[in-house]
Protein backbone atom coordinates (compact mmCIF):
# COMPACT_ATOMS: atom_id res chain seq x y z
CA UNK A 1 0.00 0.00 0.00
CA UNK A 2 1.26 3.66 -0.73
CA UNK A 3 0.97 5.43 2.33
CA UNK A 4 -0.71 8.68 1.03
CA UNK A 5 -3.83 8.35 -1.06
CA UNK A 6 -4.20 9.56 -4.59
CA UNK A 7 -6.51 9.76 -7.34
CA UNK A 8 -6.10 7.78 -10.81
CA UNK A 9 -7.08 8.68 -13.96
CA UNK A 10 -6.21 5.94 -17.41
CA UNK A 11 -5.56 8.56 -20.32
CA UNK A 12 -6.91 7.43 -23.18
CA UNK A 13 -4.55 9.78 -25.16
CA UNK A 14 -1.70 11.56 -25.33
CA UNK A 15 -3.77 15.18 -25.36
CA UNK A 16 -5.74 13.56 -22.86
CA UNK A 17 -3.49 13.55 -20.60
CA UNK A 18 -2.22 17.17 -20.96
CA UNK A 19 -5.47 17.86 -20.29
CA UNK A 20 -5.66 16.58 -17.14
CA UNK A 21 -2.22 17.86 -16.41
CA UNK A 22 -3.95 21.25 -17.53
CA UNK A 23 -6.90 20.22 -15.23
CA UNK A 24 -5.26 19.71 -12.05
CA UNK A 25 -2.15 21.39 -10.01
CA UNK A 26 -0.55 18.00 -7.82
CA UNK A 27 -0.42 15.43 -10.96
CA UNK A 28 2.26 13.60 -11.88
CA UNK A 29 2.28 11.56 -15.62
CA UNK A 30 2.72 7.89 -14.35
CA UNK A 31 4.59 5.54 -17.34
CA UNK A 32 6.03 2.14 -16.00
CA UNK A 33 5.97 3.68 -12.40
CA UNK A 34 9.51 2.55 -11.67
CA UNK A 35 10.87 5.87 -11.02
CA UNK A 36 7.59 7.53 -9.29
CA UNK A 37 6.10 4.49 -7.08
CA UNK A 38 9.23 3.53 -5.22
CA UNK A 39 9.33 7.91 -4.51
CA UNK A 40 5.98 7.61 -2.98
CA UNK A 41 6.13 4.12 -1.39
CA UNK A 42 8.91 6.10 0.23
CA UNK A 43 7.10 8.96 0.83
CA UNK A 44 9.56 11.17 -0.75
CA UNK A 45 6.16 11.92 -3.41
CA UNK A 46 2.83 12.08 -2.54
CA UNK A 47 1.00 13.70 -5.91
CA UNK A 48 -2.37 14.19 -5.77
CA UNK A 49 -3.70 12.27 -9.04
CA UNK A 50 -1.62 9.98 -11.08
CA UNK A 51 -2.65 10.14 -15.16
CA UNK A 52 -1.47 6.85 -16.52
CA UNK A 53 -0.13 7.29 -19.54
CA UNK A 54 1.16 3.59 -19.55
CA UNK A 55 -1.39 2.04 -22.14
CA UNK A 56 -0.77 4.65 -24.77
CA UNK A 57 1.00 1.89 -27.50
CA UNK A 58 1.23 5.19 -30.13
CA UNK A 59 4.04 6.08 -28.11
CA UNK A 60 5.85 2.94 -27.86
CA UNK A 61 8.14 2.89 -31.01
CA UNK A 62 12.20 2.84 -32.55
CA UNK A 63 11.78 4.45 -36.18
CA UNK A 64 14.36 5.78 -38.42
CA UNK A 65 13.68 9.18 -40.51
CA UNK A 66 16.42 11.43 -42.07
CA UNK A 67 19.38 10.47 -40.87
CA UNK A 68 18.19 10.19 -37.05
CA UNK A 69 16.18 7.61 -35.11
CA UNK A 70 12.88 8.66 -33.58
CA UNK A 71 12.37 6.67 -30.34
CA UNK A 72 8.64 6.69 -28.43
CA UNK A 73 8.63 8.36 -24.99
CA UNK A 74 6.93 4.92 -23.84
CA UNK A 75 9.12 2.72 -24.92
CA UNK A 76 10.60 0.04 -22.52
CA UNK A 77 14.42 -0.60 -21.98
CA UNK A 78 13.53 -4.01 -22.96
CA UNK A 79 12.53 -3.11 -26.13
CA UNK A 80 15.45 -0.45 -26.77
CA UNK A 81 17.82 -3.80 -25.76
CA UNK A 82 15.94 -5.77 -27.86
CA UNK A 83 15.65 -3.46 -30.86
CA UNK A 84 17.46 -4.13 -34.16
CA UNK A 85 17.17 -0.49 -35.56
CA UNK A 86 19.13 0.61 -32.54
CA UNK A 87 21.85 -2.05 -32.45
CA UNK A 88 22.78 -1.52 -36.18
CA UNK A 89 22.13 2.79 -35.98
CA UNK A 90 22.69 3.56 -32.65
CA UNK A 91 23.56 0.44 -31.09
CA UNK A 92 24.72 2.42 -27.80
CA UNK A 93 21.31 2.97 -26.69
CA UNK A 94 20.37 -0.66 -26.36
CA UNK A 95 23.39 -1.75 -24.90
CA UNK A 96 22.63 1.04 -22.25
CA UNK A 97 19.11 -0.07 -21.70
CA UNK A 98 20.39 -3.64 -21.22
CA UNK A 99 22.01 -2.99 -18.48
CA UNK A 100 19.56 -0.68 -16.36
CA UNK A 101 17.99 -2.31 -13.32
CA UNK A 102 17.22 -6.03 -13.82
CA UNK A 103 14.82 -7.91 -16.57
CA UNK A 104 11.64 -7.29 -14.35
CA UNK A 105 12.78 -3.63 -14.38
CA UNK A 106 13.04 -3.53 -18.19
CA UNK A 107 9.97 -4.99 -18.74
CA UNK A 108 8.41 -2.24 -17.49
CA UNK A 109 10.38 1.27 -17.42
CA UNK A 110 10.05 3.51 -19.94
CA UNK A 111 12.91 5.79 -21.87
CA UNK A 112 10.59 8.77 -21.40
CA UNK A 113 9.65 7.74 -17.41
CA UNK A 114 13.75 7.76 -16.94
CA UNK A 115 14.71 10.80 -18.88
CA UNK A 116 11.72 12.81 -17.23
CA UNK A 117 11.99 11.89 -13.96
CA UNK A 118 15.89 13.42 -14.27
CA UNK A 119 18.24 11.45 -11.92
CA UNK A 120 21.37 11.99 -12.03
CA UNK A 121 22.44 8.53 -11.52
CA UNK A 122 20.79 7.57 -14.51
CA UNK A 123 22.06 6.04 -17.39
CA UNK A 124 20.15 7.23 -20.42
CA UNK A 125 19.71 10.70 -19.54
CA UNK A 126 23.78 10.75 -19.60
CA UNK A 127 24.02 9.18 -23.04
CA UNK A 128 20.94 11.03 -24.32
CA UNK A 129 23.71 14.42 -23.15
CA UNK A 130 26.78 12.90 -25.22
CA UNK A 131 24.54 12.61 -28.14
CA UNK A 132 22.88 15.68 -28.26
CA UNK A 133 19.39 14.21 -28.56
CA UNK A 134 16.47 16.19 -28.78
CA UNK A 135 13.34 15.78 -26.49
CA UNK A 136 10.06 16.08 -28.24
CA UNK A 137 6.89 17.88 -25.60
CA UNK A 138 2.94 18.25 -26.29
CA UNK A 139 1.32 20.91 -24.67
CA UNK A 140 -1.71 22.63 -24.62
CA UNK A 141 -0.50 24.82 -27.60
CA UNK A 142 1.18 22.13 -29.32
CA UNK A 143 4.94 20.54 -29.61
CA UNK A 144 8.31 21.79 -29.24
CA UNK A 145 11.24 20.31 -29.31
CA UNK A 146 14.05 20.52 -26.14
CA UNK A 147 17.86 20.25 -26.82
CA UNK A 148 19.22 17.37 -24.43
CA UNK A 149 21.47 20.06 -23.17
CA UNK A 150 19.09 22.14 -21.91
CA UNK A 151 16.39 19.75 -20.63
CA UNK A 152 17.85 18.55 -17.46
CA UNK A 153 17.57 21.73 -15.11
CA UNK A 154 18.57 20.25 -11.55
CA UNK A 155 18.02 17.35 -9.50
CA UNK A 156 14.85 15.22 -10.54
CA UNK A 157 13.87 18.21 -12.44
CA UNK A 158 14.07 18.67 -15.97
CA UNK A 159 12.95 21.96 -18.28
CA UNK A 160 9.63 20.15 -18.89
CA UNK A 161 6.20 22.05 -17.79
CA UNK A 162 3.67 20.79 -15.60
CA UNK A 163 1.63 20.59 -18.48
CA UNK A 164 3.36 18.51 -20.73
CA UNK A 165 4.07 15.14 -21.68
CA UNK A 166 7.23 14.08 -23.50
CA UNK A 167 6.48 12.19 -26.70
CA UNK A 168 9.70 11.43 -28.51
CA UNK A 169 13.33 11.35 -27.95
CA UNK A 170 15.54 12.11 -31.39
CA UNK A 171 19.00 10.76 -31.35
CA UNK A 172 21.19 11.18 -34.46
CA UNK A 173 21.55 7.73 -35.90
CA UNK A 174 25.70 6.96 -35.15
CA UNK A 175 25.98 3.28 -35.82
CA UNK A 176 28.57 1.87 -33.36
CA UNK A 177 30.04 5.15 -32.56
CA UNK A 178 29.54 5.31 -28.78
CA UNK A 179 29.87 3.55 -25.49
CA UNK A 180 28.81 3.83 -21.76
CA UNK A 181 30.50 2.52 -19.35
CA UNK A 182 29.35 2.13 -15.61
CA UNK A 183 30.52 1.16 -12.14
CA UNK A 184 28.39 0.30 -9.48
CA UNK A 185 28.63 -2.54 -6.43
CA UNK A 186 26.38 -4.64 -6.74
CA UNK A 187 24.13 -5.98 -9.95
CA UNK A 188 21.15 -3.87 -10.15
CA UNK A 189 22.78 -0.87 -8.42
CA UNK A 190 22.03 2.96 -9.98
CA UNK A 191 25.66 3.75 -11.08
CA UNK A 192 28.09 5.17 -8.76
CA UNK A 193 29.39 6.62 -11.76
CA UNK A 194 28.92 6.64 -15.32
CA UNK A 195 30.46 7.79 -18.70
CA UNK A 196 28.63 8.15 -22.14
CA UNK A 197 31.55 8.50 -24.96
CA UNK A 198 30.16 9.22 -28.59
CA UNK A 199 31.50 10.27 -31.85
CA UNK A 200 29.53 13.19 -33.43
CA UNK A 201 29.81 15.70 -36.22
CA UNK A 202 33.72 14.92 -36.04
CA UNK A 203 33.89 15.53 -32.48
CA UNK A 204 33.88 13.41 -29.42
CA UNK A 205 31.32 14.13 -26.76
CA UNK A 206 31.60 12.65 -23.16
CA UNK A 207 29.24 12.93 -21.09
CA UNK A 208 28.90 11.95 -17.03
CA UNK A 209 26.31 10.04 -14.39
CA UNK A 210 26.02 10.89 -10.69
CA UNK A 211 28.69 13.80 -10.64
CA UNK A 212 26.39 16.24 -9.88
CA UNK A 213 23.12 17.56 -9.78
CA UNK A 214 22.29 16.83 -13.22
CA UNK A 215 23.77 14.25 -15.72
CA UNK A 216 26.97 16.83 -17.17
CA UNK A 217 29.49 17.25 -20.09
CA UNK A 218 33.27 16.46 -19.36
CA UNK A 219 34.06 19.91 -20.95
CA UNK A 220 37.71 19.57 -19.72
CA UNK A 221 38.00 15.54 -21.50
CA UNK A 222 36.19 17.29 -24.96
CA UNK A 223 38.46 20.47 -24.73
CA UNK A 224 41.41 18.14 -24.27
CA UNK A 225 40.51 15.67 -26.68
CA UNK A 226 39.86 18.21 -29.87
CA UNK A 227 43.17 19.90 -28.57
CA UNK A 228 45.05 16.73 -29.25
CA UNK A 229 45.76 15.30 -26.11
CA UNK A 230 45.96 11.45 -25.90
CA UNK A 231 43.22 9.10 -23.80
CA UNK A 232 45.03 9.10 -20.56
CA UNK A 233 45.55 12.93 -20.33
CA UNK A 234 42.78 13.51 -21.40
CA UNK A 235 40.67 11.41 -19.39
CA UNK A 236 42.28 12.62 -16.17
CA UNK A 237 40.29 16.11 -16.90
CA UNK A 238 37.00 14.07 -16.54
CA UNK A 239 35.94 15.09 -12.94
CA UNK A 240 37.38 19.26 -13.76
CA UNK A 241 34.20 21.39 -12.86
CA UNK A 242 31.82 18.88 -11.37
CA UNK A 243 30.64 18.55 -7.81
CA UNK A 244 29.94 14.75 -7.11
CA UNK A 245 28.19 13.73 -4.45
CA UNK A 246 29.15 12.26 -1.14
CA UNK A 247 27.34 9.09 -0.27
CA UNK A 248 27.61 5.02 0.85
CA UNK A 249 28.68 4.40 -2.44
CA UNK A 250 31.54 6.33 -2.45
CA UNK A 251 32.78 9.75 -1.78
CA UNK A 252 33.44 12.84 -3.81
CA UNK A 253 36.88 12.38 -4.11
CA UNK A 254 36.46 8.15 -5.11
CA UNK A 255 33.93 9.30 -7.43
CA UNK A 256 36.31 11.98 -9.32
CA UNK A 257 38.84 8.90 -9.54
CA UNK A 258 36.37 6.61 -11.12
CA UNK A 259 34.90 9.62 -13.60
CA UNK A 260 38.54 9.70 -14.77
CA UNK A 261 39.19 6.00 -15.18
CA UNK A 262 35.79 4.94 -16.51
CA UNK A 263 36.10 7.80 -19.22
CA UNK A 264 39.65 6.63 -20.21
CA UNK A 265 37.43 2.82 -20.52
CA UNK A 266 34.79 4.57 -22.71
CA UNK A 267 37.23 6.08 -24.82
CA UNK A 268 38.97 2.66 -25.67
CA UNK A 269 35.94 1.18 -26.50
CA UNK A 270 35.03 3.68 -28.14
CA UNK A 271 38.17 2.97 -30.56
CA UNK A 272 38.64 -0.82 -30.31
CA UNK B 1 -12.43 2.64 -4.35
CA UNK B 2 -12.89 1.16 -8.63
CA UNK B 3 -13.53 -2.09 -9.85
CA UNK B 4 -10.72 -3.93 -11.72
CA UNK B 5 -10.72 -7.12 -13.64
CA UNK B 6 -8.07 -9.49 -14.63
CA UNK B 7 -7.44 -12.64 -15.83
CA UNK B 8 -5.31 -14.46 -12.97
CA UNK B 9 -3.47 -17.74 -13.72
CA UNK B 10 -6.45 -18.25 -16.41
CA UNK B 11 -9.63 -17.23 -14.91
CA UNK B 12 -11.51 -13.92 -14.63
CA UNK B 13 -11.40 -12.17 -11.28
CA UNK B 14 -12.52 -8.81 -9.97
CA UNK B 15 -11.45 -6.75 -6.49
CA UNK B 16 -12.59 -3.16 -5.62
CA UNK B 17 -9.15 -1.64 -5.25
CA UNK B 18 -8.32 1.94 -4.18
CA UNK B 19 -5.62 3.10 -6.73
CA UNK B 20 -2.84 3.41 -4.16
CA UNK B 21 -3.04 -0.65 -3.54
CA UNK B 22 0.00 -2.38 -5.59
CA UNK B 23 -0.29 -5.53 -7.15
CA UNK B 24 0.86 -7.83 -4.88
CA UNK B 25 -1.37 -7.39 -2.06
CA UNK B 26 -3.75 -7.66 -4.52
CA UNK B 27 -3.11 -10.45 -5.11
CA UNK B 28 -2.64 -11.98 -1.56
CA UNK B 29 -5.16 -9.90 0.17
CA UNK B 30 -8.70 -9.34 -2.07
CA UNK B 31 -7.99 -12.99 -4.32
CA UNK B 32 -5.91 -14.89 -1.71
CA UNK B 33 -3.30 -16.05 -3.80
CA UNK B 34 -0.64 -15.92 -1.23
CA UNK B 35 2.21 -17.37 -3.13
CA UNK B 36 3.52 -14.11 -4.07
CA UNK B 37 5.65 -13.05 -1.27
CA UNK B 38 6.30 -9.12 -0.04
CA UNK B 39 10.08 -8.66 0.71
CA UNK B 40 11.70 -5.43 0.26
CA UNK B 41 8.61 -3.85 -0.96
CA UNK B 42 10.63 -1.19 -2.97
CA UNK B 43 11.21 -3.65 -6.24
CA UNK B 44 14.85 -4.48 -5.37
CA UNK B 45 14.67 -8.21 -4.22
CA UNK B 46 12.28 -9.88 -6.89
CA UNK B 47 10.03 -12.11 -3.91
CA UNK B 48 7.06 -10.85 -5.48
CA UNK B 49 7.86 -11.45 -9.22
CA UNK B 50 4.69 -12.33 -11.13
CA UNK B 51 4.30 -12.52 -14.96
CA UNK B 52 1.95 -9.42 -16.78
CA UNK B 53 1.24 -10.38 -19.82
CA UNK B 54 3.93 -13.59 -19.93
CA UNK B 55 6.69 -10.99 -18.70
CA UNK B 56 8.15 -10.89 -15.19
CA UNK B 57 7.51 -7.49 -13.24
CA UNK B 58 7.69 -6.79 -9.66
CA UNK B 59 4.24 -6.51 -8.61
CA UNK B 60 5.27 -3.96 -5.18
CA UNK B 61 6.23 -1.99 -7.67
CA UNK B 62 2.65 -1.64 -10.32
CA UNK B 63 -0.74 -0.30 -9.38
CA UNK B 64 -3.25 -2.83 -9.03
CA UNK B 65 -5.19 -0.10 -10.79
CA UNK B 66 -2.65 -0.86 -13.79
CA UNK B 67 -2.94 -4.02 -14.15
CA UNK B 68 -6.84 -3.74 -14.89
CA UNK B 69 -7.72 -5.58 -17.91
CA UNK B 70 -4.53 -7.63 -18.24
CA UNK B 71 -3.19 -11.44 -17.52
CA UNK B 72 -1.58 -12.23 -14.10
CA UNK B 73 0.61 -15.14 -13.40
CA UNK B 74 1.33 -16.50 -10.37
CA UNK B 75 3.31 -19.19 -8.85
CA UNK B 76 -0.29 -20.69 -8.08
CA UNK B 77 -0.66 -20.91 -11.82
CA UNK B 78 2.17 -22.91 -13.25
CA UNK B 79 1.38 -26.43 -12.56
CA UNK B 80 -0.67 -28.20 -15.09
CA UNK B 81 -3.35 -31.13 -14.18
CA UNK B 82 -1.13 -31.43 -10.77
CA UNK B 83 1.71 -31.74 -12.91
CA UNK B 84 4.66 -29.31 -11.81
CA UNK B 85 5.43 -26.92 -14.43
CA UNK B 86 8.72 -27.83 -15.74
CA UNK B 87 11.03 -24.89 -14.05
CA UNK B 88 9.04 -25.99 -10.31
CA UNK B 89 10.31 -29.56 -11.35
CA UNK B 90 13.96 -28.64 -11.93
CA UNK B 91 13.77 -26.31 -8.56
CA UNK B 92 12.76 -29.48 -6.74
CA UNK B 93 15.19 -32.26 -8.11
CA UNK B 94 18.21 -29.71 -8.07
CA UNK B 95 17.23 -28.38 -4.73
CA UNK B 96 16.84 -24.74 -5.70
CA UNK B 97 16.13 -23.15 -2.87
CA UNK B 98 17.09 -23.03 1.06
CA UNK B 99 14.47 -21.42 3.08
CA UNK B 100 12.55 -21.07 0.33
CA UNK B 101 11.36 -17.46 0.58
CA UNK B 102 12.33 -16.10 -2.59
CA UNK B 103 11.28 -18.93 -4.50
CA UNK B 104 8.06 -18.25 -5.88
CA UNK B 105 9.53 -14.86 -7.52
CA UNK B 106 12.78 -16.76 -8.73
CA UNK B 107 10.48 -19.61 -10.66
CA UNK B 108 8.59 -16.67 -12.44
CA UNK B 109 11.28 -14.85 -13.19
CA UNK B 110 13.06 -17.87 -14.51
CA UNK B 111 10.36 -18.77 -16.87
CA UNK B 112 10.11 -15.37 -17.99
CA UNK B 113 13.78 -16.06 -18.64
CA UNK B 114 13.11 -18.84 -20.49
CA UNK B 115 10.43 -17.35 -22.58
CA UNK B 116 12.51 -15.00 -23.87
CA UNK B 117 15.37 -16.97 -24.28
CA UNK B 118 15.05 -20.79 -24.04
CA UNK B 119 18.67 -21.88 -24.16
CA UNK B 120 20.66 -19.37 -22.21
CA UNK B 121 24.31 -20.13 -20.85
CA UNK B 122 25.13 -19.93 -17.58
CA UNK B 123 26.18 -16.60 -17.46
CA UNK B 124 22.83 -15.39 -19.13
CA UNK B 125 21.23 -16.99 -16.66
CA UNK B 126 22.88 -15.28 -13.97
CA UNK B 127 22.55 -12.09 -15.66
CA UNK B 128 18.50 -13.09 -16.28
CA UNK B 129 18.30 -13.20 -12.41
CA UNK B 130 20.01 -10.63 -11.44
CA UNK B 131 16.97 -9.02 -10.33
CA UNK B 132 16.05 -11.79 -7.52
CA UNK B 133 17.68 -12.02 -4.19
CA UNK B 134 18.38 -15.33 -2.14
CA UNK B 135 19.41 -13.85 1.35
CA UNK B 136 19.79 -17.61 1.97
CA UNK B 137 22.65 -17.13 -1.35
CA UNK B 138 21.53 -20.45 -2.84
CA UNK B 139 22.06 -19.03 -6.20
CA UNK B 140 24.45 -22.35 -6.95
CA UNK B 141 21.30 -24.72 -7.17
CA UNK B 142 18.98 -22.16 -8.66
CA UNK B 143 21.01 -21.72 -11.62
CA UNK B 144 22.03 -25.37 -12.03
CA UNK B 145 17.59 -25.77 -11.57
CA UNK B 146 17.00 -23.00 -14.37
CA UNK B 147 20.07 -25.23 -16.83
CA UNK B 148 18.40 -28.43 -16.22
CA UNK B 149 14.59 -26.45 -16.84
CA UNK B 150 16.39 -25.04 -20.10
CA UNK B 151 17.45 -28.64 -21.68
CA UNK B 152 14.21 -30.35 -20.32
Amino acid sequence: MIPSQFDYELAGTADEAVGLLSQHDDAKLLAGGHSLLPLMRLRFASPALLVDIGRLSELSYIKEADGSIAIGALTRHHDLAGSDVLRERCAVIAETAEGIGDPQVRHRGTIGGSVTHSDPASDLPTVLLALEAEMVARGPSGERAIAAADFFTGFLESALRDNEILTEIRVPAIGSAGAYVKFNRRAQDWATVGVAAVRLNGATNVALTNMGATPLRAAGVEEALAAGADTAAASAQAANGTSPPSDTNGSAEYRAHLASILTKRALEALDG
Amino acid sequence: MRRIGMTVNGSPRTADVEPRELLVYVLREHLGLTGTNVGCDTSSCGACTVLLNGESVKSCTVLGVQADGQEITTIEGLARNGELHPVQQAFHEHHGLQCGYCTPGFVLAAVSLLNENPSPSEAEIREGLEGNLCRCTGYHNIVKAVQAAASS
